[in-house]
């Protein structure tokens, strides 16, 4: 620690007193690769680096080059940090956008040892064999080289900084908004839409990634209506903000245009403080439903593409501008500023009031305007016109420029700073998302919206309007329309004032003799040459461009290199650039945290739970749960002493078929279906007859899918003449009823029938075993008999339990034993299950779970989940005796086609191990005895297996061809998986009590 | 995407649950070809680009039906209506989208 103490700086050397619209008053401290500095609140990371006169903060990603800080905006690709540490350490992380908090802690990245001295950036010196397409060419052969040798070294050498390796500590958000107006944006066209379409009484939501609105009103030294423009930027944000209706998002980047006029945006609610406040999230995902939207995203500066331009120490002009008027920090002494456009002019004046100076304006273009010379006289600059930065000296930072003039001389200019402007290129990445192609404007030099998503309008820098004038009267304009359009009355635009501005520019895409690599992706290292390549090697269409090259592929997405190198290419294959083209935007604008996308929906709550009627009793109880679909349903209720869940399941399985079992079976889907057409409906959608069912009386039901294929099976009960209770399985309630409600509403319409879901209506227990008639009786009011005389297998009834309280009674079994299921509301469910457990106590009995309804079931040989695989007809289950003749039904006609009744088909069967101590699982195939065991033989598997505690060994079913013709013969149950490989019987799937004696009682 | 129920209104696609052409029609069983009929009713289908009309289902609402005339291309729906009305009268976008 020490060592970090002695190190602090000792200044903000480079901050300008009396700049910047920022607080200086109050200090805090940060560090930077260990060492501590200083800042004021309201910088970004970058502009109190500048501060503190660091310049370089990162290495690039293939040469490991010397990089500074570019740019002063989310289009930063060379300045990216690693930040905050532990399980909220964040890497390539804008050191641009990076609000600046006391105690924040930011490292370098992509360097080692240090920042200072790189040893991968020898990689520059080996550059012709990273040059484009090297992942491809160079570690082609031989393949084995590619685990052991080259993908460690390339990820050693090409990582970009480390993600946190433990889980992220804080929550996100998601919320859903609608208004009538959407601007996104909140620069100078922003503001004046967000206000007109405010005075004309819409519901607006502006946002923007900064923290405060306003844009370049406050990076510029401009006025609107004889005001500093960031003073009127600071008057119209509190007047959105005082307006009902309007909300206004700071820190919020719109990343996504969608169908139905859906917007994404990403609010970063707590990124600029160290730990996110209590109950507040780190980020808020935004889904804005917005009937209008003004697009008012500004414009990006284009970089000089010259040699050595990747130095720290040459940036944007605008982002110069940026750090001298709004954060009062001067980025250097000696100042040369290079463009090819009358935009970049005022940057002169700009770093002459912060008190540096400007050693040369150098402009591409011969012959400029009277009223841009008349600025260059008066700032008494040394102006090279027809001139160009060929290249730059020093290491770690720039200490010259290398400057041809017209005439060809070569002049040696020495500075600590190059503010460059290529022009400027309008942000339309979000009026493309709908896949709309851009426009190229020759005025402008740049591609502007074209066609555009319903319901959008662009205003400002963003349609290519780049003057502060027309910002302001095409978002005041746009605003009024957009409001209207929306809905609220005809308002008249309001206009501003401001002073006049030139824009003319004349375009240069890259200087024509350079020394050195010339940079046109910095964050991916893609230079002219890497262009020149492609284009030699034949990937001159702009899609293959970016693939060969990695041009705009990094997580700047190509903001400032994109149009360049496509105007490069262009010229190369002597075309236009429209005819080029661009390569296609997509969302997000800027990255977006997996962890804001999932919002709430992790860990646990990743999908609802939900609880079965009895739950919060057997958590009392210690029962294990599994999960069932959504539900969570007790697996099994271990008991002191008992070693593991098998000793658990057979003990439940053994009471169960010995005395009585209790088992919570509300998560079965339960339908309720009423109308005259009740019947006709249940004929329709069953293969069997439903017809002769008497009311009070309860039928096994199988449902096929137009296919012909088993879609579900359950028991339904007639409850009234025209009043059914159908049971699903407990997996397919909500596509059972989802295909029910097709039949009824697509299919036969003019059918008088209703459906209503009433599963978490119920809460329903089953009771099974011989003394469940006995436990019954204990609940069941005295008035009600039943007997099987009065209440034989397959009756349905209602009954009143515990003194009154009406419900549900029928006589159904799962287990094959006897067996009772008795509903009763939801609300009564908890008390119910304790009441049972009582009464249960008398005859010893067990609560059992899903593992011991498993085992009893495939002792009977009932069909689960495994079976109604979605690909085996009623046939291959043993149904098709099932399957009415005297009816049309859903899937009759497709499911009796002649491939489908096939005898050759797998078809379900039982199976014994020949060796009781043999162990079958489900997933094993079946062969005959002898064959080979290779695919060729296959012959079926193992739907399901278990242990059968009463038979003492385990029973399987399976599906396997001609299956019910080869009852006793024995077959291979070979499971490569396991193992194993072993002998078992073909036997009937009904291993328990199969003439149902049990059943009946 | 959001889709207009007829019963709940504008709603967002998360709710509904994609099932295709609503011109489809079952066959009648008792068709002699009622076989082939019925592999082209199940298994058979145009993918258009533009206009289609096709069917979409209110899971997480109101569990209505709806037939919905949207430009496969773009995303828009011109006009959505209950499948029990009719199977859903062709809307005047369609016919415009035809001519
Ligand atoms: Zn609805």
């Amino acid at each position: 620690m020490s060592e970090r103490d002695a190190s602090k700086e000792a200044s903000q050397s480079f901050r300008v007193p009396g700049m910047g619209s920022i607080d200086t008053t109050r200090t805090i401290t940060f560090t930077f690769d260990g060492r501590i500095y200083e800042g004021h609140p309201g910088d970004t990371l970058a502009s109190a680096l500048l501060a503190n006169g660091v310049r370089l903060v990162g290495r690039s990603f293939k040469y490991h080059r010397p990089r500074g800080i570019l740019s002063a905006g989310s289009e930063e690709p060379n300045a990216l940090v690693e930040l905050r540490t532990g399980n909220r350490r964040e890497p390539n992380t804008k050191a641009t956008t990076v609000e600046l908090y006391d105690g924040l802690e930011a490292s370098s990245q992509n360097r080692w040892p240090s920042l200072a001295f790189d040893v991968l950036s020898i990689n520059q010196l080996a550059g012709s064999v990273l040059s484009a397409g090297f992942y491809y060419k160079t570690f082609m052969w031989p393949a084995a080289f590619w685990e052991k040798l080259y993908e460690p070294v390339i990820r050693r050498a090409a990582g970009l900084g480390r993600a946190a390796s433990e889980a992220d500590p804080d929550s996100y958000d998601k919320v859903t908004a609608h208004c009538d107006v959407l601007v996104i944006g909140g620069g100078p066209a922003g503001l004046a839409a967000a206000l007109s379409a405010a005075s004309a009484g819409a519901r607006v939501i502006i946002a923007d990634e900064n923290p405060e609105l306003g844009g370049r009103c406050l990076a510029e030294k401009r006025t609107i209506d004889e005001m500093p423009s960031a003073v009127w930027a600071k008057h119209a944000q509190e007047k959105l903000r005082s307006t009902n209706e309007v909300r206004v998002l700071t820190r919020t980047t719109v990343f996504g245009v969608y169908d139905g006029r859906t917007y994404g945006a990403l609010e970063r609610v707590s990124d600029h403080l160290p730990v996110p406040p209590q109950h507040q999230p780190r980020q808020r995902l935004w889904r804005i439903i917005a009937k209008r939207v003004v697009l008012a995203s500004g414009a990006t500066e284009r970089p000089m593409v010259f040699g050595e331009n990747d130095r720290p120490g040459v940036m944007l002009a605008g982002a110069v501008r940026t750090y001298i008027n709004r954060f009062g920090v001067v980025p250097g002494r000696h100042a040369a500023v290079f463009a090819n456009n009358d935009d970049a002019i005022t940057t002169i004046a700009d770093i002459q009031r912060a008190g540096a100076e400007v050693v040369a304006y150098v402009d591409s273009r011969k012959e400029l305007s009277p009223a841009v010379l008349a600025v260059l006289s008066e700032a008494g600059v040394d102006a090279i016109l027809g001139g160009h930065v060929e290249s730059t000296t020093g290491t770690r930072h720039i200490t010259g420029a290398t400057v041809r003039t017209a005439d060809g001389e070569i002049r040696n200019l020495p500075c600590d700073l190059i503010a460059m402007s290529g022009g400027w290129n309008p942000n339309l990445q979000l009026a493309t998302h709908l896949n709309a192609r851009p426009h190229w404007n020759e005025t402008i030099a740049a591609f502007v919206p074209s066609a555009l998503p319903p319901g959008m309008a662009v205003a400002g820098a963003a349609n290519g309007l780049l003057t502060l004038a027309e910002a302001l009267a095409s978002g005041a304009q746009l605003g009024i329309e957009a409001a209207h359009e929306a809905g609220r009355p005809a308002v008249e635009a309001r206009s501003y004032s401001t002073t006049p501005e030139a824009s003319s520019i004349a375009p240069l895409w890259r200087v024509p003799e350079t020394k050195g690599k010339a940079f046109v992706d910095f964050q991916h290292d893609v230079t002219t040459d890497d262009v020149v390549l492609a284009h030699r090697e034949g990937f001159a269409a702009v899609e293959h461009l970016k693939r060969y090259t990695t041009l705009g592929m990094g997580t700047d997405q190509g903001k400032t290199s994109n149009v360049n190198a496509l105007a490069i290419m262009a010229a190369l294959t002597e075309s236009t650039i429209p005819a080029v083209g661009t390569t296609t935007a997509r969302p997000p604008y800027t990255p977006v945290a997996i962890g804001a996308l999932g919002g709430a929906h992790r860990g646990r709550d990743f999908k609802p739970e939900r609880l079965p009627p009895s739950y919060k009793w057997a958590r009392e109880q210690g029962a294990v749960f599994t999960q069932a679909g959504l539900w969570l349903r007790p697996q099994y209720f271990p008991r002191p002493g008992e070693r593991d869940w098998q000793e658990t399941v057979f003990r439940e399985v053994d009471t169960t078929r010995n005395a009585v079992g209790i088992c919570d079976v509300s998560t079965l889907g339960k339908i309720d279906v009423q109308g005259r057409d009740a019947i006709k409906f249940l004929e329709s959608i069953y293969i069997n007859n439903w017809g002769s069912l008497a009311v009070g009386r309860a039928r096994y039901g199988v449902m096929l899918r137009e296919d012909g294929m088993v879609l579900d099976d359950g028991t339904t009960a007639r409850l009234g003449e025209h009043h059914f209770l159908m049971t699903t399985t407990t997996g397919n309630a909500a596509k059972v009823l989802q295909h029910l409600e097709f039949c009824r509403q697509c299919l036969w319409p003019d059918l008088d029938v209703q459906l209503a879901p009433v599963t978490d209506q119920w809460a329903q227990f089953s009771m099974a075993g011989p003394k469940s008639r006995d436990l019954l009786r204990k609940i069941v009011d005295s008035e009600f008999d039943i007997s099987d005389a009065a209440f034989p297998y397959m009756a349905a009834g209602e009954v009143a339990i515990c003194g009154g309280l009406k419900a549900r009674l029928f006589r159904l079994s799962f287990s094959g034993e006897r067996a009772y299921e008795i509903a009763v509301p939801s609300r009564y469910g908890d008390a119910l299950i304790r009441r049972l457990m009582t009464a249960t106590e008398e005859f010893d009995g067990t609560a059992y779970g899903t593992e011991a309804m498993g085992v009893m079931r495939i002792e009977k040989g009932h069909l689960g989940a495994a079976e109604m695989n979605g690909t085996t007809t009623a046939y291959d289950l043993g149904l098709g005796r099932m399957m009415s003749d005297r009816k049309d039904f859903i899937g009759r006609t497709l499911g009796s086609r002649s491939g489908l009744m096939d005898p050759d088909r797998p078809r379900l069967v039982g199976l014994r191990p020949i060796n009781p101590k043999h162990k079958i699982s489900a997933g094993a195939h079946l062969l005959p005895q002898k064959a080979h065991r290779t695919a060729a033989n296959d012959e079926g598997h193992v739907t399901s297996a278990a242990f059968s505690p009463i038979l003492g060994h385990t029973i399987a079913l399976g599906l396997l061809k001609r299956g019910p013709e080869r009852v006793g013969e024995i077959v291979g149950v070979c499971d490569p998986v396991r193992g194993r490989d072993i002998l078992a019987k073909v036997v009937s799937p009904e291993f328990f009590d199969p003439s149902g004696e049990k059943l009946r009682g | 995407m959001r889709i207009n129920c007829p019963c709940c209104g504008e709603r967002s696609l998360d709710e509904f649950v994609y099932y295709g052409d609503a011109d489809l029609r079952r066959p009648d069983p008792q068709d002699e070809e009622a076989g082939a009929k019925f592999i082209a009713y199940v298994y058979e289908r145009t993918n258009p680009s533009g206009f289609h009309r096709e069917l979409w289902y209110h899971g997480l609402g109101c569990r209505t039906w709806i037939v919905a005339e949207r430009d496969t291309r773009t995303h828009e729906i011109y006009a959505t209506c209950r499948a029990v009305d009719g199977g859903a009268p062709e809307g005047a976008a369609a016919d415009r989208e035809r001519s």
